[in-house]
């Protein structure tokens, strides 16, 4: 291997404090949840968008420093990301929706469920 | 240096020997398996969110819901206890991650050293977690569980503080005791009774004026709706039984569907780290006896990182669905 003999402790340390720095923010947004956050982008709040975007970035400094895929082959890493970038997503998107539609139903629809 | 068998026709594409994407068979495996894990875990996030988007209007708070600290009884302390243990997994990461990089350098001691506090770190969440079911099956302050199978949870009118049925309720005389296989006809049996009655809890609501309850239907900024102490002796007619905690049927913070995936998922997540554990301590054992030090080879420790951290990736994301969103 390459990358047999070299050390990688100060980049190790580095995604430790980025990650904490990340967790700190969410728990005190999470705590606090700021009115101003509340506001609706794109179907949800603001806030909620923020621990999406940064769990995401959260993911990734995992998957590539910690799993190293930033040291492995560029074919070997795709293989491994795009099947999830793009399944998991869609899932999402197909899921959401249609649970979004239920509720629409159950909401506009005749039929009381909360007595 | 490789673990891959030689066969000696490398200069053959397929004679064996031959790694296309640099990557040996069994890290590529590992990956593959963690793919497919990965999959799983998407599609019972994405099950969730389909209940969630479905009940949007009901769905419990989570701050309300996990509250607890350990030896902060009493104390609301919403999400500082996840957030420890989001940490110590995070941290139990790193060592793992440190373990890989010392067995790279063919360092055995340090190896032993960062798998050790690893493996302890992973202990310590599945605790964590232990705990944080055991506050969630147990419940705080009981409810009502309506004909409707709506929850009903009561409030003091002038604090708008959560109250407990046990500081309201209203203990009555001659009520009933446990059905017991050995009492009745027939061997029927069932399980243990709520502290109090709905009788108890309705007369309790009599007697204390500013006691209101709210419904699981939040308002538009994601506050639970009160209700008025007429329509709570409204709703309160409509009472079935009393639910103090929660399992898979019922549940006192609101939907049971909540209930459900947390033990689902969370418990889904625990099992994963147990094995991780384990998988672990094998390979811990095997670094002492000298295995990997007279393969000179530390590839086995990079596997089990893989898996380790892929753990910690899903506790992420489940940190999030579950505690912030």
């Amino acid at each position: 291997m390459a990358h047999a003999h070299e050390s990688n402790t100060k980049r190790i340390w580095v995604v430790f404090g980025i990650l904490s720095v990340i967790t700190i923010v969410e728990v005190i947004l999470g705590i606090i949840r700021p009115a101003v956050l509340d506001n609706y982008v794109l179907g949800m709040k603001l806030l909620n968008w923020i621990f999406i975007i940064l769990t995401l970035v959260k993911a990734y400094y995992i998957a590539w420093a910690f799993m190293h895929l930033e040291g492995e082959k560029g074919s070997f890493r795709w293989s491994i990301v795009l099947p999830l970038l793009i399944l998991i997503p869609y899932l999402m998107f197909i899921l959401l929706v249609e649970g979004n539609y239920i509720h629409d139903v159950y909401h506009d629809g005749f039929i009381s469920w909360d007595f | 240096m490789e673990a891959t068998v030689t066969t000696g026709s490398e200069e053959k594409v397929w004679g064996g020997g031959n790694e296309p994407l640099s990557a040996s068979y069994g890290k590529m495996m590992m990956w593959f398996f963690i793919v497919s894990d990965a999959l799983t875990f998407s599609g019972f996030l994405a099950a969730y969110g389909f209940s969630r988007y479905k009940f949007i209007e009901t769905w419990p708070i989570a701050d309300e819901v996990f509250t607890h600290f350990p030896f902060l009884h009493g104390v609301d302390a919403p999400m500082y206890y996840v957030a420890l243990m989001t940490f110590i997994l995070i941290f139990s990461s790193v060592t793992m991650v440190l373990a890989v990089d010392a067995g790279h350098q063919l360092k055995k001691t340090r190896v032993i050293w960062y798998m050790f506090f690893t493996i302890i770190g992973g202990i310590i969440f599945v605790g964590s977690q232990a705990w944080e079911w055991k506050n969630f099956i147990k419940g705080e302050f009981g409810a009502v569980e309506l004909k409707s199978g709506r929850i009903l949870q009561f409030l003091d009118a002038s604090t708008g503080e959560r109250v407990a049925l046990a500081d309201f309720a209203k203990p009555l005389h001659g009520e009933r005791v446990t059905q017991e296989s050995n009492q009745g006809i027939w061997f029927m049996s069932e399980t243990t009774l709520p502290s109090f009655s709905v009788e108890e809890v309705k007369a309790g609501f009599e007697a204390n004026h500013n006691i209101v309850a709210r419904t699981e239907m939040s308002d538009e900024t994601g506050k639970k709706v009160v209700l008025t102490r007429e329509q709570t002796a409204e709703r309160l007619a409509q009472a079935a039984m009393v639910v103090e905690g929660a399992n898979l049927v019922h549940n006192e913070y609101g939907n049971r569907l909540f209930a459900d995936f947390f033990f689902f998922i969370t418990g889904f997540h625990g099992f994963h780290v147990v094995s991780g554990v384990v998988i672990n301590i094998i390979i811990f054992i095997n670094v002492i006896l000298g295995t990997y030090e007279r393969r000179n080879n530390y590839e086995m420790v990079e596997k089990v990182g893989l898996y380790w951290h892929f753990v910690d990736l899903v506790w992420v994301f489940v940190f999030t669905f579950f505690y912030l969103v």
